[in-house]
């Protein structure tokens, strides 16, 4: 449904990708793993459209989405929940969540069924987004882009800066979304965390792919994800 | 009794510049742009219902169902293929652009209409006023100008805190990448904000236009007063622009009971020492409400 | 700029170097330049003289308000406050108070600058456009101030008599060689500003206040002074118009046309660079020259061309030219030599 070909960006003049090629099945989820610095946010970036491709295509549904705007892409179903969660402070909960009706999908996600997959955030709606506690944020977030019922979620580092326990109950609710039949395509620091909902890990390193696959040995994901050097 | 006239008389006033500082407000708040032509714009409004009143048979209210539409789009087109591609994160070509655009606008009604002074004529609505104890008179039409201008600060107030669209806007103005991701075009929001804004200076020109007299020169004042209510009143609050505008119309029609001629140095003066004392304004908020 | 840091450590193999050949060439072309500058009025008719005094007046309000937009960042639509108060310090200074009048130019200009202190803590309190607008008022202020005070001619103006010791023909020559004498030291004031350590910190604090800050710039510092160099040129632009004109009248010099003038010319230019402004006065000079009896049609004409270089070519006239190889006319960046390599461009 969702396939990268040879897609490589830059800031500027550096490159931050490089040549990286993946697919994201109907309904399917992958994770791409990699350390600090790999390349993994721009990646998102670059296929939710807020950052230019300089090589290489991005197919969505069939359609070649390369040229698109940012919100035409939302439009049709690619959604980002960008790292470091990017709620409208000074909007509440609620708000924030019916700016993404501006998306116009309609599918399973509403209102109501959000905010009974995250009843936290439900107990929150009133209050202004600029005022929840990190969690509570993520929560949103991800709630925020499910009302644009994504057909793929595209997913940014979720378990960064929170404390394990709250990391914990976030990815417990990503079976529930899949559930419903919207892929996911999520980055991730923490391996073990990647490899409890995904089978199919992708691991970037210094912007390149350096291992994909499924049910992969830990030795070689951890070889790929730091570099052949680094664990010799 | 002068002085609480020359009160009442300024906070009328201030109805009329609060029309003039909403467009302003309103701009500024959505993409941080100060639009040096706006009032420029309000005296193009006042020329183009000047036109349709001479031409056809229709009184200057009667030209607003043609001239504010007609700004609006302006408005839109103005902000959608110039504006747009001036914002950044510098304010330098956006301030450059707008001051272009006065000059141009200026220039062409001077080349087109002449520099005399023109007025609006509405008839015995001009000269109709209430009568009230102590000699104290309110004219029909500022009265009229002041409830419109109340009216529709709380119709905006409204668009922005209960619908989509107002949504959007706020959240445009905290964060206009992320309201990309969300699916809406923030260049069609900036768009419709700027119609808003031009339609507001469309009333506000042709308003003053039948209170006082206008030339093609008149944008720079509309401007300045737009700015001092706006500066007044504080950022980003369109109540407080409203407050502001009734304190500069205050300070000038009393300035102008006690020292002749001088309403707009004191005016200016007022205006001075808000910034001095009181640089958040009278009411200070972040978010635009 | 980012060479900077090798300064210290460059070896004898490697220097760094504030010159290029362009900026070299500039430089003495410069200086021939003002040599023959000088000599001018024994050679060409008083006409164009006296058109020359108005370039010079151009080309010192062009290079101090890039100064302040350009390297300082604020966009001013009110230096005209400080063209008025510099004519008529002029005015006050050698007609009421007896003044030489040479003298009373450097002392306008300071005038100028001591009163930018206190409306610099008013103006710096708005950002932005709003900065913009405010220093408009401001100007507004002086203007409606002026014109309740008598001394001077109130709204009409007064004429200036210290010049009426000399002949026509020699006033004018006269004129012409005090305004040569200014531009010089304010053009030379702007490229030894920048080229300082702080106009280092200038650069910095326009392309990233927040990033300056924490480097150790002192941003309300850094900009107030441009602000008051700034107000001195004006001021200094101003009593080289009262000289000329002989008149100085309220609605004239503080006219916000002259911060349309300043603006188109700083934009045409080129804003940021020290050439851009310059090449600008000469330009707008050279337009008004040819077609300000135009007026109208002639404003509308520099409004579009004003707004079209801001669309489509930011960087001016200036940075049209050196957009390929980097050409400067002033020794003001810093670049690398290495023994082995070529010329490394910034």
């Amino acid at each position: 449904m969702l396939e990268i070909s040879g897609l490589s960006a830059a800031y500027g003049q550096l490159t931050a990708i490089r040549d990286i090629s993946l697919t994201v099945e109907s309904g399917g989820i992958l994770a791409v793993i990699g350390a600090n610095g790999a390349g993994k946010s721009t990646l998102l970036k670059t296929i939710a459209g807020q950052l230019k491709a300089t090589t290489g295509s991005i197919r969505f549904d069939g359609a070649d989405v390369t040229a698109l705007s940012t919100h035409e892409r939302a439009r049709r179903g690619i959604v980002l929940v960008p790292e470091g969660r990017r709620l409208f402070g000074s909007l509440t909960v609620h708000e924030n969540l019916q700016i993404a009706l501006s998306a116009k999908r309609s599918g399973v996600w509403s209102l109501e069924s959000v905010y009974e997959l995250f009843p936290l955030v439900a107990e929150r709606r009133r209050r202004r987004a600029g005022d929840l506690s990190g969690g509570e944020q993520q929560a949103t977030a991800i709630a925020r882009a499910l009302i644009a019922n994504p057909a793929v979620l595209l997913l940014d580092e979720v378990s960064l800066g929170l404390a394990p326990a709250i990391v914990g109950q976030l990815y417990d609710r990503l079976p529930l979304i899949l559930e419903q039949g919207t892929a996911i395509l999520l980055v991730e620091q923490d391996v073990a965390q990647a490899r409890r909902v995904s089978d199919e890990v992708h691991c970037l390193l210094q912007g390149r792919t350096s291992l994909a696959g499924k049910d992969l040995d830990l030795a070689d994901i951890s070889r790929a994800y730091f570099g052949a050097e680094a664990t010799a | 009794m002068s002085i609480v006239n020359a009160v009442i008389q300024g906070i009328l006033l201030g109805g009329l510049y609060a029309l003039f500082a909403a467009g302003l407000s309103l701009m500024f708040g959505v993409m941080r742009l100060v639009n040096l032509a706006h009032g420029a714009f309000a005296v193009l409004a006042a020329y183009g219902a000047l036109l349709i009143v001479r031409t056809g048979a229709l009184n200057p209210i009667a030209a607003l169902l043609i001239i504010v539409p007609a700004m609006a789009v302006l408005g839109f087109v103005v902000q959608r293929f110039i504006l747009q591609r001036t914002l950044g994160t510098s304010p330098l070509p956006a301030l450059l652009v707008t001051f272009g655009l006065s000059i141009i606008i200026e220039n062409t009604l001077l080349l087109t209409v002449t520099a005399d002074q023109q007025r609006l004529n509405l008839g015995s609505f001009d000269t109709a006023a209430i009568a009230l104890p102590g000699g104290i008179r309110i004219g029909a039409f500022p009265l009229a100008v002041f409830v419109f201008a109340l009216v529709v600060l709380a119709l905006l107030s409204l668009v922005l805190s209960r619908t989509q669209y107002g949504r959007l806007v706020r959240a445009v103005s905290d964060d206009p990448g992320t309201v990309q991701l969300n699916g809406a075009d923030p260049k069609l929001i900036y768009g419709f904000a700027a119609a808003i804004a031009f339609g507001l200076v469309a009333v506000a020109g042709v308003a003053s236009g039948v209170q006082t007299s206008f030339s093609p020169s008149s944008g720079s004042l509309f401007l300045i007063f737009a700015f001092e209510a706006v500066i007044i009143g504080g950022l980003g609050s369109l109540w407080g622009t409203m407050l502001g505008a009734v304190v500069l119309g205050i300070a000038q029609t009393v300035g102008a009971a006690i020292a002749p001629a001088q309403q707009i140095l004191i005016g200016h003066l007022v205006f001075l020492v808000f910034l001095a004392f009181l640089p958040g304004g009278i009411t200070r908020q972040k978010a635009l409400r | 700029m980012t060479d900077l840091l090798s300064r210290r450590s460059a070896s004898s193999t490697q220097r760094v170097s504030r010159w290029t050949p362009s900026s070299a060439v500039g430089t003495s072309a410069g200086a021939v330049l003002i040599v023959a500058l000088a000599a001018l009025p024994y050679l060409i008719n008083l006409a164009t003289i006296y058109a020359m005094i108005d370039l010079f007046v151009l080309l010192i309000l062009a290079s101090t308000w890039n100064l302040l937009a350009g390297f300082g960042g604020m966009v001013s639509v009110g230096q005209q406050a400080y063209i008025g108060l510099g004519a008529y310090s002029l005015v006050t200074l050698a007609d009421l108070l007896g003044v030489n009048v040479f003298l009373a130019i450097p002392i306008a200009a300071i005038v100028s600058a001591l009163v930018a202190i206190p409306v610099s803590y008013l103006a710096f309190r708005l950002v932005g456009g709003y900065f913009a607008v405010g220093t408009w008022v401001i100007a507004e202020v002086f203007r409606l101030v002026t014109i309740q005070i008598p001394q001077v001619g109130g709204g009409a103006g007064v004429s200036i008599s210290a010049m009426s010791g000399f002949p026509r023909d020699l006033r004018i020559a006269v004129g012409y060689w005090v305004a040569l004498v200014c531009v010089v030291v304010v053009v030379g004031s702007c490229v030894l500003l920048v080229r300082s350590r702080f106009g280092l910190a200038l650069t910095a604090l326009r392309d990233d206040p927040t990033a300056a800050a924490t480097s150790g710039v002192n941003v309300d510092a850094s900009k107030r002074l441009v602000y008051l160099i700034s107000a001195a040129g004006a001021g200094v632009a101003g009593t080289l118009i009262a000289i000329s004109t002989l008149r100085v009248q309220p609605s004239g010099v503080y006219d916000v046309q002259w911060s349309a003038f300043m603006i188109f010319m700083v934009v045409i230019g080129g804003v940021g660079t020290l050439e851009g402004p310059i090449i600008g006065a000469v330009i707008f000079w050279l337009l008004k020259q040819a077609l300000a009896e135009y007026g109208s049609a002639y404003l509308i004409g520099l409004g579009i061309l004003g707004v079209l270089f801001v669309l489509f070519a930011r960087r001016g006239i200036w940075g049209l030219v050196s957009r390929r190889g980097r050409v400067d006319l002033f020794p003001v960046g810093y670049r690398l030599r290495l023994p082995d390599q070529t010329r490394r461009k910034q």
